[in-house]
């Protein structure tokens, strides 16, 4: 998600605030999917369907005008978007908090001693995201189009003068980019519960992400996705006394802020990010 | 029918800037095959006017026809579609693309399905170019650069190239080279709008001379006539 994140900044140089709403509609579009449909599985498609429609109409009723705007712009416009999907979601799905059975078929949980197991669902999760940022990396480096999004990132005048049709393209990479917000909050939903305001903490994880790995990296946003978790994770179970004052786990809420203090004083552009001149 | 031979062709051109007025009712017809050079002194209109032909920059009044067919103000995409191909000033390459993703990107059958500029016959007319195909686009020299610009634009196999100050900052025998590779284009076939400021260098690919002053053409001929008259010549280009 945070990949996408700075894909849409970089590339498009528009800053997205409503991600973190598109990531709790598609949670909620997971529930509410999934019972209707009558199975995750089927929620899963459909929602994607919706999601990359939503983003098309989004790209063209509003983000499409930004584009030249000051990012100033971006962010109250945005910012108006999550306030409208907060209410919209208010209307349609109402202010309660659901729970999203995980599929039948990813269920188990793998035992790894006696007293601890790992859920399959996990894994699975694990193992898409993987999958789609390895995707990601293969479709930006390695493809014809992947060129022509990033010569649109470098300079969109010349490479519409070179017969690209830009405004057509990243209407699609940002359908795609709504598209696995949504999705990221689809999976996410039978393991973190359905809730009004889920999206505005993974959306400030999302920004940490993007500017600790560096502004329109996509490389940087999956280094620094794995680096955020592991001082996450570390952060809440490693005991660490300073002066005989203990730091952890005490302080782990901030464990993902002070590594991002800490690579900003190191490399204010991020790790991956394009020197600032 | 007496126009189908014109490939591009601007009509009682104007455009503004803000308030200002740069370009005052131009013509300018490029037959097919056909090189014009642009020339005139800074500030006289001739990157507008380009801006203007390739959609890049909407006219206030007047026509820009491809073919025959009104484009005026169309997207700089379907200009581009249409067999024009822009090499601008200050270069234009990708820098976070190598050379090779830089030609790559860019490939495309020409208007009437023509192949004939592959990576291949492009990495041949520039050597240099094969030598470094694996650089990123900021690692080359200036005259790297432009090659590298020219022969993307090849790689959409275009009917014309429309090249703003090609050897603008490029030692002397580097603008050799690359006028030495321009002439070579031009034998292909490929129709040529040419802006440079060294007269000789133009007058040897171009067909005819155009000359802008304030936003009006004031000459529109053959090179060897305004070669030939010093005094127009001084008047029009202060060479």
């Amino acid at each position: 998600m945070a990949s996408w994140l700075t894909l849409i900044f970089g590339i498009m140089g528009v800053i997205n605030r409503a991600h973190g709403s598109v990531y709790m509609i598609g949670a909620y579009l997971a529930w509410s999917l999934a019972q209707h449909l009558g199975s995750f599985w089927l929620a899963i498609p459909a929602g994607l369907a919706l999601s990359v429609a939503l983003g098309f109409v989004l790209e063209w009723l509003f983000i499409k005008r930004l584009y030249q705007r000051d990012h100033l712009y971006q962010v109250l416009l945005t910012y108006g978007l999550i306030l409208i999907f907060e209410e919209l979601r208010s209307i349609l799905w109402g202010d309660d908090v659901h729970g999203v059975a995980v599929p039948a078929l990813l269920a188990g949980s793998i035992p790894l001693t006696d007293t601890l197991s790992y859920p399959v669902y996990r894994l699975w999760i694990s193992a898409v995201c993987v999958a789609l940022a390895v995707g990601l990396y293969l479709l930006i480096q390695r493809t014809r189009l992947g060129m022509m999004i990033r010569a649109g990132a470098a300079n969109r005048e010349m490479t519409q003068s070179l017969g690209i049709n830009i405004g057509w393209l990243y209407r699609w990479v940002f359908a795609l980019g709504v598209a696995m917000a949504a999705f990221a909050g689809m999976i996410a939903a039978p393991v973190s519960s359905v809730f009004p305001g889920m999206g505005n903490q993974v959306l400030i994880v999302c920004f940490v992400v993007v500017v600790i790995g560096g502004i329109g990296s996509v490389k940087g946003a999956l280094v620094a996705a794995l680096l955020i978790g592991l001082a996450d994770t570390f952060g809440k179970v490693v005991e660490l006394e300073i002066a005989g004052i203990r730091v952890l786990p005490e302080l782990a809420g901030m464990s993902i802020y002070l590594l991002m203090a800490a690579v900003l004083l190191w490399r204010p552009e991020g790790i991956f990010g394009r020197r600032l001149a | 029918m007496a126009r189908t031979s014109a490939l591009i062709e601007a009509r009682g051109l104007h455009a503004h800037y803000g308030a200002s007025h740069v370009l005052h009712g131009v013509d300018l017809v490029l037959g097919a095959g056909e090189t014009i050079g642009l020339m005139g002194r800074n500030g006289m209109g001739k990157t507008t006017l380009l801006r203007s032909m390739l959609g890049l920059l909407t006219p206030s009044d007047g026509q820009v026809r491809i073919r025959g067919a009104d484009m005026t103000g169309a997207a700089p995409h379907r200009v581009a579609r249409a067999g024009i191909a822009f090499v601008p000033e200050g270069r234009g390459i990708f820098p976070n693309l190598s050379v090779r993703e830089n030609l790559v990107m860019a490939a495309r059958a020409g208007v009437r399905g023509q192949r004939d500029w592959t990576l291949a016959r492009v990495l041949e007319t520039f050597p240099r170019l094969a030598e470094r195909l694996a650089h990123g686009g900021q690692q080359l020299s200036g005259g790297e650069q432009q090659m590298l610009t020219i022969g993307r634009a090849l790689m959409t196999n275009p009917d014309v190239l429309i090249l703003d100050e090609a050897t603008e900052g490029l030692a002397p025998l580097v603008a050799q080279d690359i006028w030495r590779i321009l002439r070579r284009v031009r034998d292909t076939g490929i129709g040529a709008i040419v802006v440079d400021k060294n007269f000789s260098a133009v007058s040897s690919v171009a067909d005819r001379i155009v000359v802008m002053v304030k936003g009006r053409v004031e000459y529109d001929g053959a090179a060897r006539s305004l070669h030939d008259d010093a005094a127009l010549r001084h008047r029009l280009l202060a060479v």
